[in-house]
């Protein structure tokens, strides 16, 4: 079934208590993924991401709110959930003094796949991982990058409908990690699994098809990545001062200029209209006397998106 | 302090010369060759990306660059010195960050400073001054009295840099430093990045993220060890990228990677690589204007909406895979 509620929760809440003062981890969360859909979670270290993965497993209690996977409860049907659910924790490890053959069957064993079942499975599983010739190394001794893709050979090996992966190319080199989301995305094409993953890499993000950006427990977006970026006002300028803090104070406040971010010896504008403002841009530089170089209009990516959004959320908070 | 006028080979003074230059440069660790004949120079105020997947040899270069271990082979110079023969003395003048950087989590962060201050061998006098221009640069006003250990990582990150040039080094080298840092925090510390080669400061910067990379005056690709590609990012996107990249939008993603990849295992059509971007897919062929029109075909026939097709430019990360990967050895 096509477009089903795979995951599922509405106001999710997850407090931590301790030494008299309480945390609001995860702030009133609602989000859907449905089957098909590589769901991204995406937000800074200490957002939330983890915390809500692990409650929406039933790992942890919430305390308000409710959420599902499959349909099953996420507090109530913890072992439903489980057998339905494949799960690559962040630092995840595998036993490293197991060889790649050893460590598929030992997740097929504790999953309780009979034998007879687990040849086909573990080699067609071994074989879309790429580690067919790898079967005796032991995990201890592949490459981060295989280590990862064995991680998630492991979470498939009882037929889930629904993984969920929490920064499972953390430390990863950018060969691998293309790889890793090359194996997802034929997961999500050739078997139409639905995928919940949780990084801070925004690049990553354009690689699913709906986004959920967290910022301080909160989801602040939820869209697809085309959408995303649609939340944004202007439209965005980039050129390369030669007096980068001057033409930055310059540029900040300037009537028709919506925000200014950097963005390494650049800088970049979100202006209401494109070329009335580069010619007053033009202007107010060359009447300071600041050179530039390479100015242009480029499409914002996720990451432009989201600094803006999380900004436009700090802006509303300190307002009130 | 250490006068450098005196020292015989350095050459830093003079205008133009390079600060970071090596020449063939190897390193051996019994039959395996980390870093291969490698050659590179970094001008004067550069930011300059060294890239490379995990065990290229990134690391080997930059200990080899502190003097930390003895190249096997070839010649290496940092600011006129020799990293092997001139170790301290170089060392007066280089910095160095790694992503395992060691700050004392029961020290506030002013403490910290001090203390790498002192390491330094910086006067007191010299230090009360310098080290209000570190908090400062790494914008930890309101914060230089926090206890490390309740800094968050983007803080921790920009403190450990502070640390790092407390003695107002002229070349910095930073080894990952932004691993596992947000995206708004690698935003604020790339700025830091800038401000300090505004100064004239020369950095080489290793990392994972290419979208860093894009951010680098020039970048270096090393694998297995060799260098395989050194230009600004703009000339090895155009020069380094094996076949061009097509950008579709279709109703339909995942039936059309079905289809491409039926194709290209077919060898109906010759595309080097397929890949789902959420809701749109990115094909590599050998020329874009060429097979743009049989691809879109292909789909159509099978029934399926094409909304678009269309030659985009590659990416670093693109380029970098494309570089790296030899298409016989996929892994």
């Amino acid at each position: 079934m096509l477009n089903e509620v795979v995951i599922s929760a509405q106001a999710l809440v997850k407090q931590f208590k301790g030494q008299g003062r309480i945390v609001t981890a995860v702030d009133s969360v609602s989000l859907e993924v449905r089957r098909g859909e590589t769901f991204g979670l995406i937000g800074p270290d200490g957002a939330g991401k983890s915390t809500t993965t692990r409650v929406i497993l039933g790992l942890l209690r919430r305390d308000s709110g409710t959420s599902s996977v499959l349909g099953f409860d996420s507090m109530r049907d913890v072992y439903e959930i489980r057998e339905r659910t494949g799960y690559i924790a962040q630092q995840f490890t595998l036993p490293g003094d197991l060889t790649v053959m050893e460590n598929m069957r030992f997740f097929a064993d504790l999953h309780g796949i009979p034998r007879k079942l687990q040849k086909s499975s573990i080699a067609e599983l071994l074989k879309f991982a790429g580690l067919t010739d790898f079967t005796s190394r032991p995990a201890g001794r592949l490459s981060g990058g295989m280590k990862k893709k064995l991680a998630l050979a492991c979470s498939l090996i009882h037929r889930p409908a629904v993984v969920l992966l929490d920064e499972p190319t953390l430390g990863v080199d950018p060969v691998s990690r293309r790889e890793f989301w090359n194996l997802l995305g034929n997961l999500r094409a050739e078997q139409g699994l639905a995928i919940f993953v949780c990084t801070p890499y925004m690049d990553e993000a354009e690689r699913c098809n709906k986004v959920g950006l967290i910022y301080k427990g909160r989801l602040i977006a939820q869209d697809t990545p085309a959408g995303i970026k649609k939340m944004i006002p202007g439209h965005l300028i980039e050129f390369k001062p030669a007096r980068f803090e001057a033409a930055r104070k310059l540029m900040t406040g300037m009537p028709g200029i919506l925000e200014v971010q950097t963005y390494g010896a650049m800088l970049h504008l979100f202006v209401d209209e494109v070329e009335s403002r580069q010619k007053q841009i033009e202007a107010v530089l060359e009447g300071q006397g600041i050179a530039w170089s390479g100015m242009r209009v480029i499409q914002p990516r996720m990451e432009e998106a989201f600094i803006s959004l999380v900004r436009r959320q700090e802006a509303s908070e300190n307002g009130q | 302090m250490v006068n450098d006028t005196l020292m015989p080979g350095n050459t830093a003074g003079l205008a133009g010369a390079d600060p970071v230059v090596a020449e063939n440069l190897t390193k051996r660790f019994g039959e395996f060759t980390a870093v291969d004949r490698v050659s590179f120079q970094i001008h004067p105020g550069e930011v300059f990306g060294w890239l490379g997947p995990n065990g290229a040899g990134k690391t080997t270069t930059i200990r080899m660059l502190l003097g930390l271990i003895r190249p096997s082979a070839g010649k290496l110079s940092v600011l006129g010195f020799d990293p092997v023969k001139e170790t301290k003395i170089m060392q007066a003048h280089v910095g160095y960050m790694s992503q395992l950087f060691t700050l004392y989590n029961d020290l506030t962060a002013r403490e910290n400073i001090h203390f790498y201050g002192r390491v330094y061998g910086l006067s007191r006098k010299a230090l009360a001054r310098r080290q209000e221009e570190i908090i400062q640069m790494a914008g930890l006003e309101g914060r230089e009295n926090t206890l490390t250990a309740n800094l968050s990582g983007g803080w921790k990150q920009r403190l450990a840099l502070g640390c790092a040039i407390v003695h107002n080094p002229r070349v910095v080298f930073l080894d990952e430093p932004t691993a596992g840092v947000d995206a708004i925090s690698r935003r604020e510390f790339w700025g830091l990045i800038y401000a300090m080669a505004n100064k004239g400061t020369t950095i080489l910067v290793t990392t994972h993220y290419m979208d860093e990379a894009e951010l680098c005056q020039r970048v270096g690709f090393i694998n297995q060890g060799r260098l395989v590609a050194i230009g600004t990012p703009d000339e090895l996107k155009q020069t380094h990228m094996r076949g061009q990249v097509l950008e579709i939008d279709t109703p339909e993603p995942d039936r059309a990677v079905r289809l491409l990849k039926e194709a290209q295992m077919k060898k109906n059509l010759p595309i080097d690589e397929v890949a789902l971007y959420g809701a749109q897919i990115h094909v590599v062929v050998p020329s874009a204007d060429e097979f743009l029109a049989p691809i879109r075909q292909l789909l159509e026939s099978e029934g399926l909406l094409v909304n678009t097709i269309e030659w985009i430019m590659p990416t670093l990360e693109d380029v970098f895979i494309s570089t790296v990967l030899d298409p016989s050895e996929k892994r």
